[in-house]
């Protein structure tokens, strides 16, 4: 999926911008305590301007108007920063969701289905709808060619299907009835055989649509953070209420008269309006930032709590190692010619299709067929032998676990090599897997098969330990082979032989520590685990159960992906404490600029307060409110990118944004306050 | 260097030198690790405990910390107020003084049990002995209601997780006897030793050099003066405080008394380090309170040693300093010392008149109280520390990209509200305060006449710093206002209680609640709380919600005055 980066697309801010001046509505206004009162301060300077067309007693016409339109500016900034998060956010998933709309459905009578299977099937059980018509529990069946009308779950037969409309990935995915793999997405493209697809979820109700109702105003819950935060930014526009109501008897008493307009600037620059237009707009940015890299969070909480993570459960396969096992050594015995050994593996595994078996031949470098060997018999695996191999004339050849060849050889009365016990052992603590190869019952040697572990994996583990995050790899693999890959991809700890509960005892045992815990899974094994993790992400290709239990799901099946998110979480958070830190620390400047201005007519020895040698009283508070007004549009592209998380450790972090948006804080406003001051001198 | 610097220097590093071992020893009386002191006092205690009928190893949550608090408090309240009122028959009223007023004992017994000690009176002609003997009670007590309940503060910062944080009877009980009273009774022995009045016998007569006969009040003064200093409670024996030579006779006393005000507020940020082992929090806490110590009292004393330039412009000698108001016996650095101690820690005892100060150090010393944090008074100081502290953990965990979290406690929703609320309160109290006398006196300048005797900006100053004061229970007056008049005494009474029981109840309250949460481990992406980063964090807050919400008051005050003098 491709999306476009482009913070500013036409027709995103035409629709923003209209949506500015509809979220001036008081009703919606409300929401934000900071900006409702500037809204009410901005009715009131409405009232003033009115009034001053009559009298001159609070300043000129001219003046009064211009301070109403600078509020009416700060409000519309602040409500174009939430509307532009808002339509970047909708505009993303629309573009996923309109893959899936009117698409026809094969409907058909499930009652059929089950009695009989899909052989049974005619067309007189078969109605063609719209994806829009089907209900919950509703079945349709896909053939080659067709877009699969809504999300799934298939309950007959097996299929491929191109999966690049929603992950990007343009090779074909394996989905079938039962086990892990049977979830199929709406608007996915079925290329071969022919699927029963039973309906999971109700029109409206699917993950994407429950995102893009989170991105939408009305029914977006503010997350625990976010409310916190809220009242700690209410918390100071009402300090700044006392301090702005309490000046009016003092001037009283220092004889020294207000306009309305001054008081109601000072408050209106005093409260923390940068952080308050732009808070919102950071809440939908991180859920969009997360829809960009295609994952689809289930609400804002979850990620946030991914910013907070302190362990992360990775699946070994996929994660830290390239899909399966492969082959890197061939050990012949003693005695044995080596071309000899690798023909005799190499026809034990030419019509062996598991990866293991595949890798086995590219090693040899050798063409099976170049053998002409005939009339061969492929004996597959069992779960009883536990080995596999071919026969052909006279020769019997196996490969398998070293036990399992070892009772083989022993039965018909032949010696199990102290060497090749040796070689045995030697592979298991180095991480690799030892296939021993028998033929006629005697040992020839053995293939070394070993974990290929992703390039890069490493540097992402480091930059997670630089987090504080501890990262668990969890393995169906020996705890000998575990540790040693655990190692040499530098996780922190790792369950061995894992069993569905292991995961889920590891999570509970974490957390009853006070920890964190984000896994990934994709199973009907890992929804219990998912649904008790606190970030629980679930592949797309998992089982509904998987999806359902977990918070967030990935579209792309990558599980590298947590490391992602719990960066977006960290990113959210961050954002959201250097601009509140930037927003409050502004306020020195302010103070500088406006209570010098405010008494200086009356006191004129307050000139030495003006340290900022702004040119006279109403350019001072103009330009403190024009600063003020045009910040919040500044600040916009930084609230919806996030700040950037670098992992330094959290002391240095605090210590770098200190520094940014603290020091910064103060010092911007006072060189941008001055310099507007030196433009709008020159108009009065 | 000048020798009135090393002298302020000296007393500085004196304190320092007691208030660390101090530190170490209140750890242990609170953590109930063994104490030399233990043979003498154990036995004492249990005397108490059992008169009282309290079992002292009854664990308490923080409501019942906070109940205990307040009811025995109000208890205390009810007898200062009989006390007060029925002095002119009680016993030890050798003088015949008069019973208070109704309205003035109110705001007295406010005063005293809320360790604010401001005086509307002047303890030598309006108390009996029994009077200034209860108002002492209220000195030890009122004092070690606050060290107790910060007891319970940091036995809540310690816990992993824990409803029952100690026990409120027992916090107090151990504090009165094996802190107050030892330190006190040093401090009363070398005041004795010094000339200060020790007796039960009334009034002196004496003859003065021109011949007149004069009468000096005497009384239990040297058991008062110490617990005075100590308690940051700050009431005199005598209406000019430690300016009167009787309560403060000479530089020696000065050093003492002056040593006392900080003790104990210092002491106390180490015992937190000593019972949390978290001895860098400690002195994380201890740098930024005295960094902010410093950018109040340097200042200060500049201003009062280089004099008034209005009155060098008379052509009146200023190279001794700014002396109005002040004792040529300390003289201005001392005094302007002794001035920022005593409003940074809600004190409120005076050597010098605070009135007759230059604009910026009046400004200075409304800020202390403004702020009254920095290092702030017996116990509540560090309480209000702490609200700051929450705060700044709240905005500098966000910044590291994380929910915020103090010492292994997520800080949430309802501790930001509580703690929001209390930062609220002071501005509200002090700034509404003001600006209700300021709307008063242009209502009918000449109904309120009697209020000011300096109208203009040093007049709105007045206004200001008495609010201040009340509401950072310190007790210091700038005294040109006359404040004995049924709206002062009920406003500020009023102001005193709230300023007292809420910044209280806030903290305990998110401390209580913090400390029955889940514990979470640190790790490499936790905001460390004990580095000078996170304590420049705090200064910043401090400086910006504490202090900045009273610019344009102060512009309008000592900043205008300060202004227009130069």
């Amino acid at each position: 999926m491709k999306s476009n980066n482009n913070l500013f697309q036409k027709e995103l801010v035409q629709q923003a911008l209209r949506e500015s001046f509809v979220k001036l509505n008081p009703k919606i206004m409300f929401r934000n305590p900071v900006m409702f009162t500037v809204e009410i301060g901005t009715l009131v300077m409405l009232l003033v301007t009115v009034f001053a067309l009559t009298s001159d007693s609070q300043g000129s016409f001219g003046y009064n108007l211009t301070i109403f339109l600078l509020l009416l500016l700060t409000l519309l900034f602040a409500n174009f920063a939430e509307a532009i998060a808002e339509a970047r956010g909708k505009a993303q998933a629309d573009s996923l969701r309109k893959t899936r709309e009117e698409t026809p459905a094969k409907l058909v009578r499930s009652d059929v289905l089950n009695d009989e299977g899909m052989g049974a099937l005619s067309s007189k059980h078969i109605s063609s709808i719209t994806s829009q018509q089907l209900q919950k529990g509703d079945v349709f069946i896909c053939e080659p060619g067709d877009i699969i009308p809504s999300d799934g779950e298939i309950i007959e037969g097996l299929a491929t299907i191109d999966e690049s409309a929603i992950t990007g990935e343009s090779a074909p995915v394996i989905r079938e009835a039962g086990g892990d793999k049977s979830s199929v997405t709406g608007g996915t493209k079925v290329l071969s055989d022919k699927i029963a697809v039973r309906v999971t979820t109700a029109q409206g109700e699917s993950f994407l649509d429950k995102m893009i109702s989170l991105v939408e105003g009305a029914s977006r819950q503010k997350t625990p953070n976010e409310i916190a935060l809220t009242i700690l930014l209410a918390g100071f526009t009402l300090v700044f209420i006392i301090v702005t109501v309490t000046l009016k008897p003092f001037a009283d008493f220092a004889e020294t008269p207000i306009t309305i307009a001054a008081f109601i600037s000072l408050f209106v620059c005093l409260i923390p309006t940068t952080i308050g237009g732009l808070l919102s707009a950071i809440g939908i940015a991180g859920m969009d930032r997360a829809l960009r890299a295609n994952v689809i969070t289930k609400s804002g909480k979850a990620v946030e709590t991914a910013g907070d993570i302190d362990v992360l459960l990775l699946d070994k396969t996929g994660t830290i190692t390239i899909g399966n096992r492969k082959a890197t050594h061939f050990h012949p015995v003693k005695g044995m010619d080596k071309k000899a050994f690798i023909k005799s593996v190499v026809l034990s595994s030419m019509s062996d299709e598991t990866p293991e078996g595949k890798s086995i031949i590219e090693l040899s470098e050798t063409d099976p067929a170049s053998y002409g060997v005939e009339d061969a018999r492929y004996i597959k695996f069992t779960a009883e032998t536990r080995s596999s191999g071919i026969d052909f004339g006279n020769t019997r050849i196996r490969k398998g676990a070293a036990d399992a060849i070892k009772d083989l050889c022993e039965e018909a009365g032949n010696q199990f090599p102290a060497e090749v016990s040796d070689t045995v052992t030697r592979i298991s603590s180095n991480g690799g897997t030892p296939l021993v190869v028998s033929e006629n019952e005697k040992v020839i040697g053995v293939i070394e098969l070993q974990d290929i572990i992703k390039p890069g994996i490493q540097e992402r583990f480091e930059r997670l330990r630089k987090m504080g995050i501890k990262t668990v790899m969890v393995t169906g693999d020996n705890p000998l082979t575990a540790k040693f890959i655990a190692e040499k991809a530098g996780v922190d700890d790792f369950i061995a032989e894992a069993k569905p509960e292991d995961k889920m005892n590891y999570i509970k045992k974490e957390q009853s520590e006070g920890r964190l815990v984000a896994m990934m899974g994709d199973g009907t094994n890992d929804a219990p685990a998912l649904a008790q993790a606190d970030v629980g992400v679930a592949m797309n290709s998992g089982t509904q159960a998987a999806k359902e239990a977990g918070n967030m799901v990935d579209l792309d099946n990558d599980p590298t992906k947590l490391i992602e998110v719990v960066e977006i979480g960290k990113q959210l958070l961050m954002t959201r404490g250097t601009l509140t830190t930037f927003s409050i620390a502004n306020d020195v400047a302010k103070y500088f600029a406006i209570i010098p201005a405010l008494f200086i007519v009356a006191i004129p020895s307050l000139q030495g307060l003006n340290i900022m040698e702004l040119s006279s009283p109403e350019s001072a508070i103009l330009s403190a409110v024009i600063f003020n007004a045009i910040v919040i549009p500044l600040l916009i592209p930084l609230a919806l990118k996030g700040v950037a998380y670098k992992p330094i450790g959290a002391s240095a972090l605090l210590r770098r944004n200190l520094f940014i948006y603290g020091l910064g804080g103060v010092a911007v406003p006072f060189a941008g306050i001055k310099l507007i001051d030196l433009f709008v001198s020159l108009f009065i | 260097m000048n020798t009135e610097i090393l002298g302020v220097i000296l007393m500085y590093i004196t304190v320092m030198a007691l208030a660390i071992p101090l530190g170490r020893y209140i750890g242990k009386v609170f953590n109930d690790e063994r104490t030399w002191l233990d043979p003498i006092f154990n036995p004492l205690d249990k005397v108490f405990y059992i008169l009282g009928g309290i079992d002292p190893d009854k664990g308490m949550n923080w409501k019942q910390h906070l109940w205990a608090l307040l009811t025995i408090n109000a208890f205390w309240f009810l007898i200062s107020m009989f006390v007060l009122t029925n002095m002119s028959w009680l016993p030890l009223n050798p003088d015949g003084n008069p019973s208070m007023s109704p309205d003035l004992a109110f705001n007295t017994s406010v005063s005293f049990v809320t360790n604010t000690n401001l005086q509307h009176y002047s303890g030598e002609t309006s108390l009996s002995y029994a009077g200034q003997l209860i108002l002492m009670l209220w000195q030890f007590i009122s004092a070690a209601t606050g060290i107790a309940v910060c007891a319970m503060l940091f036995t809540a910062m310690k816990e992993r997780t824990a409803e029952k944080l100690g026990n409120f009877y027992r916090f107090f009980v151990r504090t009165c006897t094996r802190i107050l009273l030892p330190i006190a009774f040093i401090g009363a022995v070398i005041l004795v030793f010094s000339g200060t009045p020790m007796t039960f016998e009334g009034k002196d007569t004496i003859t003065t050099l021109e011949g007149e006969e004069q009468h000096v009040s005497r009384g239990p003064a040297a058991a008062f003066i110490p617990i005075k200093q100590l308690g940051t409670n700050g009431g005199g024996y005598y209406g000019p405080n430690s300016t009167n030579p009787m309560e403060n006779p000479d530089y020696l006393t000065n050093i003492l008394e002056t040593v006392y005000i900080f003790l104990i507020p210092i002491a106390l940020v180490f015992a937190m380090g000593y019972m949390l082992k978290r001895k860098k929090l400690a002195l994380v806490v201890y740098g930024v309170m005295t960094v902010g110590f410093l950018c109040l009292v340097v200042p200060s004393i500049y201003f009062e040693m280089i004099g008034n330039p209005a009155i060098a412009e008379m052509g009146i000698d200023q190279s001794a300093g700014s002396m109005e108001g002040k004792e040529v016996r300390f003289g201005a650095a001392a005094s302007a010392y002794w001035a920022i101690n005593t409003t940074s820690t809600s004190n409120g005892s005076v050597n010098a008149m605070h009135d007759s100060m230059t604009p910026l150090t009046g400004m200075f010393a409304m800020l202390g109280m403004m702020i009254n944090s920095f290092y702030g008074g017996v116990g509540v100081g560090f309480i209000n520390f702490y609200v700051f502290i929450i705060l700044a953990v709240f905005i500098g965990g966000l910044m590291v990209g994380r929910t915020p979290e103090f010492l292994g406690k997520k800080v949430e929703a309802k501790e930001v509200k509580i703690a929001m609320v209390i930062a609220l309160l002071h501005p509200l109290m002090i700034l509404g305060g003001t600006a209700l006398a300021s709307y008063l006196y242009v209502g009918s300048p000449e109904a309120y006449a009697g209020w000011l005797n300096n109208p203009g900006h040093h007049g709105f100053g007045e206004f200001l710093y008495e609010f201040c004061s009340a509401s950072a229970n310190n007790g210091s007056g700038f005294e040109g206002l006359g404040d004995n008049t049924p709206f002062w005494n009920i406003a500020t009474g009023i102001v005193m209680m709230l300023g007292r029981y809420l910044p209280i109840i806030g903290p305990v309250a998110i401390a209580g609640m913090l400390a029955a949460k889940k514990y979470i481990p640190e790790s490499a992406g936790t905001l460390k709380t004990d580095t000078s980063t996170f304590g420049i964090l705090v200064f910043a807050v401090i400086a910006i919600v504490a202090a900045l919400a009273f610019f344009p008051a102060l512009t309008l005050g000592p900043l205008a005055e300060y202004f227009s003098l130069t």
